[in-house]
């Protein structure tokens, strides 16, 4: 956590009404209630003939499947908060798609790590911990909708209870590792683990 | 640098209680605080502080600015903020906020959108996203003003337009709703209307880097365009302003 200056109060400050819901909002967060959109470069395209997810690394079995086969998966409606580093929140949002234990159980990982990947490069780093235990999936709808491309469709990775940038857009694979190692923004001034309630957002937090 | 190199610098991220040295009405809608933290550290062109507002009640608001002023400007950084009605942060900078205040910062941040001079250098930004562009072009002036570096700066109105003053031959500005009949504006190089591929095709460079940032669906047409003109994805680096554009 960032160092605190107790008792500072900004003169004249009032705010918004913080009413309903403001329990729900993590420390330095505001509710939004657009759907901003926020990548490092231009929007890829990615067409689902030409998406597929793949799980490698230290696994007994490698696998991949395709958007076909993806979609014969079984799948969860996941009702959520999600919340942006860049300070937005949006409460009470609803996305489709398949657990990650799903995808995890036959590949039977051998690594307490992972990097997710993406179309387009971006990389992402999770603890195994913050993938299972039904906290992540790979989502293709979104409030009953085919995901946006600008919302990572066709399939996003969804870890609603880490700070959005590691729900990776356009994601295409895991790799399961023996050891840590920073993704994109990590590797830029952004925390290694993400977690909005404990408001780590930069490298120092 | 005396007194500077001597201490090891603190680590950027602590909250720390700056004054508001001096703000400057740029436009109708912006202004720019220029604020002293106790703790100033070089910044990297492109990087932001952080903002938090405390109420009495202990609620908080916290939001990113961009910092306009070149990391040469040691003891100090300015911010510019576009005041969006309604907003809760904004409205207080501009409406509340005055010379001799206080206010809470942590930074600079971030490490992926800045320019650690890389070149030749293309800077394409939208209404306020030409706040961290501002930077990038004032310290290229004042460490290496031969560096090819240019700026395409999409704004409303003449009026409306940052920084007028320090807009030379490096900068063409595109008024996208300047009204008819308005007086030609004083700028060196206007085109009226938006950016549009063969401006940019015109101004692209065959390598190095390009730095897209205002509102998404700007940043998103732009990016469009720079692939279609040569520029390969890592080429390009966006940042993304406001929830909504
Ligand atoms: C890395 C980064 C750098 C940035 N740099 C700059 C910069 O240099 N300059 C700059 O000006 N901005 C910058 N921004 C944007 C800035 O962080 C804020 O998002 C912006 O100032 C708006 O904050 P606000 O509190 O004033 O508005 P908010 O309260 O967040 O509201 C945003 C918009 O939503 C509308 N709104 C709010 N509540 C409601 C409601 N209940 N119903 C309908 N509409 C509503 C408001 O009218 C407003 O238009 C940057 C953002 C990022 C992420």
């Amino acid at each position: 956590m960032a160092g605190e200056e107790p008792g500072f109060v900004s003169r004249g400050f009032v705010g918004k009404p913080h009413g309903p819901g403001a329990d729900r909002l993590p420390p330095g967060q505001y509710l939004e209630r657009g759907f901003p959109v926020l990548t490092a470069g231009p929007t890829p395209r990615v067409e689902p003939s030409d998406w597929s997810f793949r799980i490698d690394g230290m696994v007994d079995h490698e696998l991949e499947w395709s958007w076909e086969e993806f979609g014969r998966l079984p799948a969860e409606d996941v009702p959520c908060d999600i919340h942006c580093v860049t300070k937005w929140s949006k409460l009470g949002i609803s996305f489709r798609g398949v657990s990650v234990d799903v995808l995890l159980d036959s590949a039977r990982p051998q690594g307490e790590f992972s990097m997710a990947r993406s179309f387009g490069g971006y990389t992402t780093n999770l603890a195994l911990d913050d993938l299972t235990g039904g906290r992540a999936w790979v989502v293709t709808e979104h409030e009953g909708a085919p995901l946006p491309r600008e919302h990572g469709g066709p399939a996003r990775l969804l870890v609603p209870h880490l700070y959005f940038w590691k729900s990776a857009k356009w994601v295409s694979g895991l790799r399961i590792m023996d050891h840590d190692e920073p993704g994109f923004w990590e590797a830029n001034g952004y925390h290694n683990r993400g977690d909005p309630w404990q408001e780590q957002r930069y490298w120092s937090d | 640098m005396v007194g500077l190199s001597e201490a090891p610098q603190r680590a950027p991220g602590r909250w720390q209680i700056a004054e508001v040295e001096r703000i400057r009405v740029e436009t109708p809608r912006t202004k720019t605080f220029r604020l002293r933290p106790p703790m100033w550290v070089p910044h990297l062109p492109g990087q932001h502080y952080d903002v938090r507002l405390t109420a009495p009640d202990g609620y908080r608001a916290e939001r990113s600015y961009s910092i306009a002023s070149s990391p040469l400007d040691e003891g100090a950084v300015e911010l510019t903020v576009d005041r969006l009605d309604g907003g809760e942060v904004s409205t207080y900078l501009h409406d509340v906020l005055v010379e001799g205040d206080q206010v809470e910062i942590r930074g600079p941040f971030a490490s992926y959108f800045v320019w650690r001079g890389e070149e030749p250098v293309l800077l394409i930004g939208g209404g306020s996203g030409v706040v961290p562009l501002m930077c990038m072009l004032r310290h290229r002036r004042r460490t290496a003003p031969d560096l090819p570096m240019r700026l395409l700066y999409s704004a409303r109105t003449r009026a409306e337009v940052i920084y007028a003053d320090e807009l030379g031959d490096d900068a063409i500005v595109a008024l996208t709703r300047e009204p008819e009949g308005a007086p030609a504006p004083d700028l060196p190089r206007v085109q009226l209307g938006r950016i549009f591929p063969g401006l940019l095709a015109a101004e692209a460079f065959d390598s190095g880097l390009a730095f897209v940032c205002g509102s998404n669906s700007f940043v998103e047409s732009i990016a469009q365009m720079l692939l279609a003109v040569g520029y390969a994805p890592d080429r390009i680096r966006t940042e993304r302003f406001g929830p909504t554009g």
